[in-house]
């Protein structure tokens, strides 16, 4: 599912461009393929330009250059309410005149379905996300969560086979969100349903996605499954808003095939993987996350540079410990380590020597 | 916290009931925001409930006949007004009496176009025997001085009606003869008078000594001159010659011994006989003699009154009951149906033509919506007399539209269209006026609808025009509701600019009521229509309360 082809590409994007103001690009150049069935997310910060790839793909906005196919029929000039796709929004936009059931009943009416299929159909729907005894109710006497779950249901009660959906966890609290991350998933699954949703929050990506795709001023920086994401951020950008992260800055000093040996703004050496830095005497950003960094000295390989740091702060997390060091000049050099039995807690104050494993510490672009 | 009597009160730390613990922390709070809206809360009791709530009572107030008339109202009461005679003698002679206080106080004329309303041509009736009472009166003096000169004397009569020192005074008499004569002179008798009705005399002579005190607290207390002195009004001496001829005189006059015994016997011995008031009556006006008369004053002599109420739904107040008005006089009820109709369109045609304004405002980005806004409020910034002033200009035969259209050839120059003095032009003119009232809240609403219920429509299936109509405008009813209300209520009772453009049949209620206040005077029908508009208004709030809910309804 990961590998995609474009040839069965279900959603496709061609060298998309937005601009608003015929000045600045909003969606810089996009390209990008879904297959049939993929859960993909879209993840960025605000203003990167995802949420303008969703409206475009929905029919909302018009790009202002390239081609948008919807199972390779190209979509650029279908209106909105003859593409077929069912969205989510972020504020659900229940129709607040009308109960849950005349909401879910809307779209099969304006497809001229007769009334007792409709009935069937919107029992069917309020059924799969639990909802099937609130159909005479008004969303205003539903919690965030039940409208969330009927506004699901709307989206997915005419069949489409793609689903968008906008930031639609972003009203509810944690715990619900993360219920109902998990609801998601398994209806999209099960329903064998395309699904592009957009959010800005990472765990959230990284939780529900087969694939996610990262945006910032307005291009794709990776796309990827999460693991692969998180683990191994292609630049410096992905690496920092994936995930907690801990970045050096220096200077290549030898690269030898998988590994380089970068000289640090503060003159220590260290040993790591070089991403996408090819030149010895450029700089770079070295990213560790802070769960590898090793303090233990019988777990780190022999030979590898260590560099010294002071314990600043020690947090308990429950599940994780959260040290903040001082290491080469950074003050914010966070280590988590598990809350295992035989695991050491730290002291402020303590002096210890760190380090990692050459591969878990990417040397990245500036 | 595991109590399982729920049912007696709960109690504050201190024991007290919860409820009237919490009540006193409430009511400093309660007593300060009092005080806050305490200025507006008077200013708006005085300037503007209290006059209203006295322009209202207007409609049913109808003191004037009895407080005018009071000893005619009792005696008429007495009379069938139904049948076909007239009423007796003592009606006439009370009437005369009443009437004649009234003419000196120069107060015959108000109550003469009070009943006008009811009956034209009451007016003219009392304000004619107003100037001729005095006549009959100056008969009697001659007849009583051929009997005995001393009664053509000024001190005779007062010797005779004042209680001497150590005389029982009728404090009864003169008090009520004050509080009659504050009323008919809208003025409190203040002025020292020395004179005091005689208790004897007022048993031996009732109506003589009731007229000349009247007269004496009109002179004494109103005019501050000296009673003695001065000349009594003419019906003193009728009403001597009334007394004096009343059964039992004789009887009542052995047993006098007051002042002016002597002459009283002269009187008593002479051989008189009462005055003919309703020969006196019918000459001054053969109207007098007509029975139509003395009905309209008895149907009309109540306090309260629903007569102005029956007027104002073309109906009147007979004998036999509430009437239909004659054919001619029926206005009232259609002008309230015109009223009704105009407003109603009005109220259409600013729902028209605001809809896609409020519609733009709340969907163009803010800075061409604060522009646009401004446009809508422009008519705010103007006065209401230029914009109707400017729509005469406009609208009429040789105005710049019928120009523009014979110009272009849409019209004869001979057949200019007429858009002015008839609905048409009021309809245009309070459209124009009412627009903004109605934009504003639908703004005020459609600005809270999210562009994202469209969205979903349209991402669901639905047609531009499915959206709209399904989605957008049932969210868009609470600010179309609010508009008509305002606009509705606004129109009703809208006056400056009918008057204006409004012509004979381009006006409304309101016009009619401006009419009974400043011209015709009749405030009494002028309340009545006003307070039957007001129940029109509210009447039409509750139904819709009932069927939309005034709390759906936003003005911002």
């Amino acid at each position: 599912m990961a590998d995609t082809n474009l040839n069965d590409a279900f959603v496709e994007f061609e060298r998309v461009q937005k601009s608003y103001d015929g000045e600045n690009l909003v969606v810089k150049d996009l390209n990008l393929a879904v297959p049939r069935g993929e859960f993909l997310t879209m993840l960025g910060p605000s203003g990167s330009g995802k949420t303008t790839c969703l409206m475009m793909l929905a029919g909302f906005e018009t790009a202002t250059h390239g081609d948008i196919r919807l199972d390779g029929v190209s979509i650029n000039n279908i209106p909105p309410h003859k593409r077929g796709i069912g969205m989510v929004f972020q504020n659900y936009a229940l129709f607040p005149h009308m109960t849950i059931a005349e909401n879910l009943s809307f779209p099969l009416e304006v497809r001229k379905i007769g009334k007792d299929e409709r009935e069937k159909k919107v029992k069917r729907a309020l059924d799969m996300v639990e909802m099937g005894s609130f159909g005479g109710r008004r969303p205003a006497q539903l919690s965030g969560g039940q409208q969330q779950r009927v506004a699901l249901a709307r989206a997915l009660v005419f069949e489409p086979e793609l689903v968008l959906m906008d930031e639609p966890l972003g009203a509810l609290d944690k715990q619900l969100r993360e219920k109902m991350q998990f609801e998601i998933t398994h209806l999209a699954h099960n329903l064998g349903i395309t699904t592009v949703y957009v959010t800005h929050d990472q765990t959230e990506a990284l939780t529900m996605s087969d694939r996610v795709a990262v945006f910032d001023d307005g291009r794709i920086q990776q796309i990827d499954p999460p693991d692969t994401l998180y683990e191994e951020p292609q630049n410096s950008f992905v690496a920092q808003f994936i995930g907690e992260n801990n970045t050096l800055h220096g200077v290549i000093k030898e690269i030898k095939g998988d590994h380089a040996v970068v000289q640090l703004d503060g003159g220590d050496l260290i040993d790591c993987k070089p991403v996408n830095v090819s030149e010895v005497g450029a700089r770079t950003q070295v990213s560790i996350r802070p769960e590898r960094v090793e303090f233990d000295k019988k777990r780190l390989q022999e030979g590898v540079h260590t560099l010294k740091a002071e314990v600043l702060e020690f947090v308990y997390m429950g599940d994780i410990f959260r040290t903040r060091l001082r290491v080469a000049g950074n003050d914010d050099f966070i280590v988590k380590t598990r809350n295992a039995p035989d695991q050491r807690r730290l002291v402020p104050g303590e002096q210890l020597e760190i380090g990692w494993l050459p591969q878990d510490c990417r040397a990245l672009d500036a | 916290m595991t109590k399982t009597a729920t049912n007696e009160p709960v109690l504050a730390a201190d024991g007290t009931p919860l409820k009237r613990s919490l009540a006193r922390a409430l009511r400093v709070q309660k007593m300060r925001a009092l005080a806050l809206i305490a200025p507006l809360l008077i200013f708006v009791m005085i300037s503007f409930i209290i006059p209203i709530g006295d322009m209202l009572f207007r409609s049913v107030e109808n003191k004037i006949v009895e407080n005018t008339l009071p000893y005619t109202v009792d005696e008429l009461s007495r009379w069938d007004g139904t049948g076909t005679e007239l009423p007796p003698e003592p009606v006439y002679r009370d009437m005369y009496f009443d009437l004649f206080l009234a003419a000196e106080l120069k107060r015959h004329t108000r109550l003469g176009s009070r009943l006008n309303y009811e009956a034209s041509g009451m007016s003219s009736l009392f304000r004619q025997a107003g100037r001729k009472l005095d006549d009959p009166g100056k008969d009697a003096v001659k007849l009583l001085k051929s009997i005995d000169p001393v009664w053509g004397e000024r001190d005779t009569y007062y010797t005779l009606f004042n209680a001497a020192a150590g005389d029982a005074v009728n404090q009864d008499l003169l008090a009520a003869q004050q509080s009659r004569i504050r009323w008919l002179a809208d003025e409190t008798p203040t002025g020292e008078m020395a004179f005091a009705p005689s208790q004897n005399v007022s048993d031996l002579l009732p109506l003589a000594a009731r007229v000349y005190t009247s007269s004496a607290v009109i002179t004494g207390m109103i005019e501050n001159k000296d009673v003695a002195k001065s000349k009594p009004m003419e019906s003193l001496y009728l009403a001597l010659l009334q007394d004096v001829t009343r059964p039992g005189f004789q009887d009542d006059l052995a047993a006098y011994d007051g002042p002016q015994k002597d002459a009283l016997t002269a009187l008593a011995n002479a051989g008189l006989s009462a005055p003919n008031y309703s020969a006196i009556f019918a000459d001054i006006d053969e109207n007098w003699a007509d029975i139509e008369t003395w009905r309209v004053i008895q149907t009309h002599s109540g306090e309260f009154t629903n007569g102005y109420f029956l007027n104002a739904i073309d109906m009147q107040k007979t004998p036999d009951g509430p009437a239909v008005q004659p054919e001619n006089k029926r206005v009232l009820i259609q002008l309230f149906i015109r009223t009704l109709i105009m407003s109603l369109t009005i109220m259409g045609s600013c729902i028209l033509l605001g809809y896609p304004i409020a519609w733009i405002l709340s969907n163009v980005p803010t800075r061409q919506a604060n522009m646009l806004m401004i446009l809508v409020l422009l008519p705010f910034w103007t006065s209401l007399l230029v914009r109707t002033s400017a729509w005469k200009v406009m609208l009429q035969q040789q105005g710049v539209i019928n120009d523009v259209l014979v110009w272009v050839g849409l019209v004869a120059d001979d057949a200019r269209l007429v858009m002015i003095n008839n609905q048409f032009g009021t309809i245009v003119a309070m459209t124009h006026i009412l627009l903004p009232f109605m934009i504003l809240p639908m703004y005020s609403v459609m600005q809270t609808i999210n562009p994202s219920y469209l969205r979903a429509a349209k991402s669901l299936g639905a047609t531009n025009w499915t959206a709209f109509w399904r989605v957008y405008f049932p969210q868009s009813i609470p600010g179309i509701g609010a508009g008509s209300i305002l606009v509705f209520i606004l129109s009703i009772g809208y006056y400056i600019t009918p008057e204006i453009v409004g012509g004979t049949k381009g006006v409304f209620i309101s016009n009619r009521i401006a009419y009974h206040i400043s011209s015709s005077l009749n405030w009494g029908l002028a309340a009545a229509l006003g307070t039957i508009l007001l129940a029109v208004v509210l009447g039409l709030y509750w139904c819709y309360d009932k069927i939309v809910g005034i709390d759906n309804v936003k003005l911002g």
